[in-house]
C-alpha cells in the first residue's frame, strides 16, 4: 500500500476548499487575500491556480524517487514506505539544496523567520496512517482530489477516462515524470498547458548525481596510490641525484 | 614634530584611501549582518522560493572554493611532484587557500538558514547527497590547510616539537589534501547534475564535475600569480618573476585543455545550434568562453610570461572567466527556468564585498606577522636568489 493523490482538473470548480482545509491542518492563516495568492509558500502548502476556465492544483508531488531526498545533506527529507515525502525540521540546517533540486518548486522557505524551516505538504501522513483521507481530499466537494493506493488511483483515472474518452487527454501526469510521482493529475488538456513543468526527464533525478558520487571510492583509492607512487618516485630520484653528486 | 615623514606622504595617502574603502565596506557589511540575523534572509536578500540560491552560493562559495585551489595545486607540485623551485610561492598559496576556506565557511553562516546547525552533516549522514560530501570534504580539507599552514606559526614561536610532529604526518596529510580537493572541487559541479530541468542547456552537461575540477586548477594557478603580484607591491618585495613565468606556461596548458574540453562538450551534446539563439544566456556563455580563450595566446608567449604586468592581466582574465562560469552555472543559467529575475539586493553585495575585504586584510596581517615569504625564513638565500634572478634555488 503506497498512498497517492489523484487530481482531476475536469472536476475542479476552483472553490479552494482544499486550500483552506490544508491551512487549517497546518495552523496556517487563511483569508481571501491568501486565497488569491495562487502560489506555494511557507503558509500555503497547496494552491489552486486559475488557468482561464480551468484549474490546476499545485503541491508537493511526492516523487517515487525524490530529488530533494537525495539532495538533503542531513537526511531531513525522507521518502516514507507509505509514499509521502516527509520533512524533519530538527535536522534541517537551511542549505535549501532541496528547493534548488525540486522540479516542481514544492519546498518553500520561511524567509521572514529568524530560525526558518522548509515548508511542504506531507500528504497528511498522520491522517492516512490513522485510516483517514488527506485533509484536502476530505474537503473536496466534487471528487476532484481523491486519495488512496497509487495503483487504485491509476485505475480510477483510467476508469474516468474510459467512461468519458472525449473529456480527457489520455495521459496521466506523474506516471513517468522524473521517474513517477505519488501525486497524479488528469485533465482534458495536457497538464503542461496548465503550467505543470514540461519536458521533465522520465528518469529519476537522484541517479544523475549518484553516478558522480559512486566514483568517490575509486578516486580515493586510485588517487592515494598514484600520489604516493609519484611521491616515492620523485623523491627517490632526487636522493639518487644527490648521492651521485656527492660521490663525484 | 618632525618632518621625516614628509617624503612618504604619497605612500600614506594611498594607504589611507584603501583604509577608508576597507572601513566603509566593513560598516556596510556590519549593517547587512545585523539585517540578516535580526530580520532574516527575506529582509537581507532578494532570494525567494523560486530562486533559493543567490550570489552567496554562486560567488562566495562556488568562486571562493575555486579561487582557493592554488593551495592544493602547489602542494602537489612542490611536495608530491617534488619540484622544489616553486617552494617560495607555496606558503603564500597555502595561506591564500586557508583564508579562502575560512571565509567560505564564514560566508555560509550568512547563507544557511540555521547557521547554528552547520555541524549537522557531520553526524546526520546522507551519502546520496552531493552537499553532504561537499560538507565533509570542506571540513576535512580546512583542517588539512590549518595543519599545512601551522609550521609558519610554529616557526614564528620557535616551537621545535610540533614542527617535528608535523614533519611526521606531512606526507599523508598532503596526499589527503590533494584527494579531498579533487573530490569537492568536482562535487561543486556535481551539485548541478541534479537540475537538468532548471540549468540552461548551454551549461547543463554530465561533464560538469570534470569542468569544475580542471577550471579550479587553472584559477588556482592564476590566483597564485595574482597574489604574488599584489604581495610584491604591498610588501615592497622582489617578485618571483622567473617562477611565475614557468607557472604561466603550466597555466597555459591547463587553460588550453579546459577550453578544448568545453568545445568538445558542445560538440558531444550537439549544442552548437544554441549559440545562434538570440538570448541573454547566449551572450553570457560567449563572454565566458571569450574570457577563457582570450589569455591563451598570450600565456604561451615568452614575452608575456617574463613581463609581470602583462602576466598579471592574463591571470586576471583567467580569474574573471572562472567567476563568469560559476555565476552562469549557479545564477544566470537558472533564472529562466525559475521564472523570476534575480538581482542581488545591495545588502547581499555588501556582505560579499566585506568578506572579500576581510580576506585581503587577513592575508596582509598574516603576511606581516608570520614567516609567509621566503625572505623572512632565510635572508641570505633569498638575497642570492633575487640577485641572480634565475629562480633556480639551491635545494
Amino acid at each position: 500500500m503506497a498512498y497517492a493523490i489523484l487530481f482531476d482538473s475536469t472536476k475542479c470548480v476552483g472553490c479552494k476548499s482544499c486550500e483552506s482545509a490544508c491551512a487549517e491542518k497546518w495552523n496556517n492563516p487563511y483569508d481571501d487575500k491568501i486565497a488569491a495568492e495562487e502560489k506555494l509558500s511557507a503558509h500555503k502548502l497547496t494552491t489552486i491556480q486559475t488557468k482561464g476556465e480551468k484549474y490546476v492544483r499545485r503541491m508537493c508531488m511526492h516523487c517515487l524517487e525524490p530529488a530533494c531526498v537525495s539532495a538533503c545533506p542531513v537526511g531531513a527529507l525522507q521518502k516514507t514506505a507509505q509514499g509521502p515525502v516527509v520533512y524533519d525540521a530538527d535536522k534541517c540546517m537551511g542549505c535549501r539544496y532541496c528547493m534548488t533540486a525540486c522540479a516542481f518548486g514544492a519546498p518553500t522557505y520561511e524567509w521572514q523567520a529568524r530560525a526558518p524551516k522548509v515548508a511542504k505538504c506531507n500528504m497528511c501522513i498522520e491522517r492516512q496512517t490513522a485510516g483517514k483521507p488527506t485533509a484536502c481530499t476530505e474537503a473536496c466537494p466534487n471528487e476532484a482530489t481523491m486519495c488512496g493506493d497509487r495503483d487504485a488511483m491509476i485505475a480510477l483515472a483510467r476508469k474516468r477516462m474510459a467512461e468519458n474518452p472525449k473529456g480527457y487527454n489520455p495521459k496521466i501526469y506523474g506516471m513517468d515524470e522524473v521517474g513517477g510521482t505519488s501525486v497524479l493529475m488528469i485533465s482534458d488538456v495536457p497538464l503542461e498547458s496548465l503550467g505543470m513543468p514540461a519536458n521533465l526527464p522520465t528518469e529519476a533525478l537522484p541517479g544523475l548525481t549518484w553516478r558522480a558520487l559512486e566514483t568517490i571510492p575509486s578516486v580515493v583509492s586510485v588517487g592515494s596510490v598514484l600520489l604516493s607512487g609519484i611521491y616515492w618516485f620523485t623523491h627517490r630520484r632526487a636522493e639518487v641525484a644527490k648521492a651521485e653528486r656527492s660521490s663525484l | 614634530m618632525t618632518t621625516l615623514t614628509l617624503p612618504r606622504n604619497g605612500f600614506f595617502a594611498r594607504l589611507t584611501f584603501w583604509k577608508v574603502v576597507f572601513w566603509a565596506l566593513m560598516a556596510a557589511g556590519l549593517y547587512a549582518t545585523f539585517v540578516r540575523f535580526y530580520y532574516g534572509l527575506g529582509a537581507v536578500s532578494n532570494l525567494s522560493d523560486a530562486f533559493p540560491w543567490g550570489i552567496w552560493i554562486g560567488f562566495d562559495v562556488l568562486c571562493g572554493v575555486g579561487l582557493a585551489a592554488g593551495g592544493f595545486t602547489l602542494v602537489a607540485v612542490v611536495h608530491i611532484f617534488n619540484i622544489e623551485r616553486y617552494k617560495p610561492i607555496l606558503r603564500p598559496a597555502v595561506l591564500t587557500a586557508f583564508l579562502g576556506y575560512l571565509l567560505v565557511i564564514f560566508a555560509l553562516m550568512f547563507d544557511l538558514g540555521r547557521p547554528d546547525r552547520i555541524w549537522h552533516p557531520l553526524i546526520m549522514w546522507n551519502p546520496h547527497s552531493v552537499m553532504f560530501e561537499v560538507g565533509w570534504c570542506v571540513t576535512l580539507y580546512t583542517t588539512v590547510l590549518f595543519l599545512e599552514f601551522s609550521p609558519a606559526v610554529f616557526e614564528k614561536l620557535h616551537w621545535k616539537a610540533p614542527l617535528k610532529a608535523f614533519r611526521m604526518i606531512s606526507v599523508p596529510l598532503m596526499i589527503a589534501g590533494v584527494i579531498l580537493s579533487t573530490l569537492h572541487q568536482s562535487s561543486l559541479g556535481s551539485l548541478f547534475l541534479l537540475v537538468p530541468h532548471k540549468l540552461d542547456k548551454l551549461w547543463y552537461t554530465p561533464y560538469q564535475p570534470i569542468f569544475f575540477y580542471v577550471s579550479a586548477i587553472g584559477v588556482g594557478l592564476a590566483m597564485t600569480i595574482f597574489e604574488s603580484w599584489h604581495s610584491s607591491k604591498a610588501f615592497k618585495r622582489q617578485l618571483e618573476a622567473p617562477l611565475l613565468a614557468s607557472l604561466a606556461s603550466v597555466l597555459a596548458v591547463v587553460q588550453t585543455t579546459y577550453f578544448a574540453m568545453r568545445l568538445m562538450d558542445l560538440q558531444n551534446r550537439h549544442a552548437w545550434g544554441l549559440l545562434t539563439d538570440n538570448r541573454p544566456e547566449t551572450a553570457l556563455f560567449l563572454l565566458e568562453l571569450a574570457l577563457i580563450a582570450l589569455p591563451l595566446p598570450f600565456l604561451f608567449q615568452k614575452r608575456v610570461q617574463s613581463n609581470p604586468r602583462l602576466l598579471y592581466w592574463a591571470a586576471l582574465c583567467v580569474i574573471f572567466g572562472f567567476i563568469t562560469n560559476r555565476l552562469n552555472v549557479s545564477v544566470t543559467g537558472i533564472e529562466r527556468a525559475s521564472g523570476v529575475a534575480y538581482i542581488p539586493k545591495w545588502t547581499e553585495v555588501a556582505v560579499t564585498m566585506a568578506i572579500i575585504a576581510l580576506g585581503f586584510a587577513l592575508f596582509r596581517l598574516a603576511a606581516r606577522h608570520l614567516p609567509v615569504f621566503e625572505e623572512e625564513e632565510d635572508k641570505e638565500e633569498t638575497k642570492a636568489y633575487s640577485q641572480n634572478r634565475i629562480g633556480l634555488k639551491v635545494a
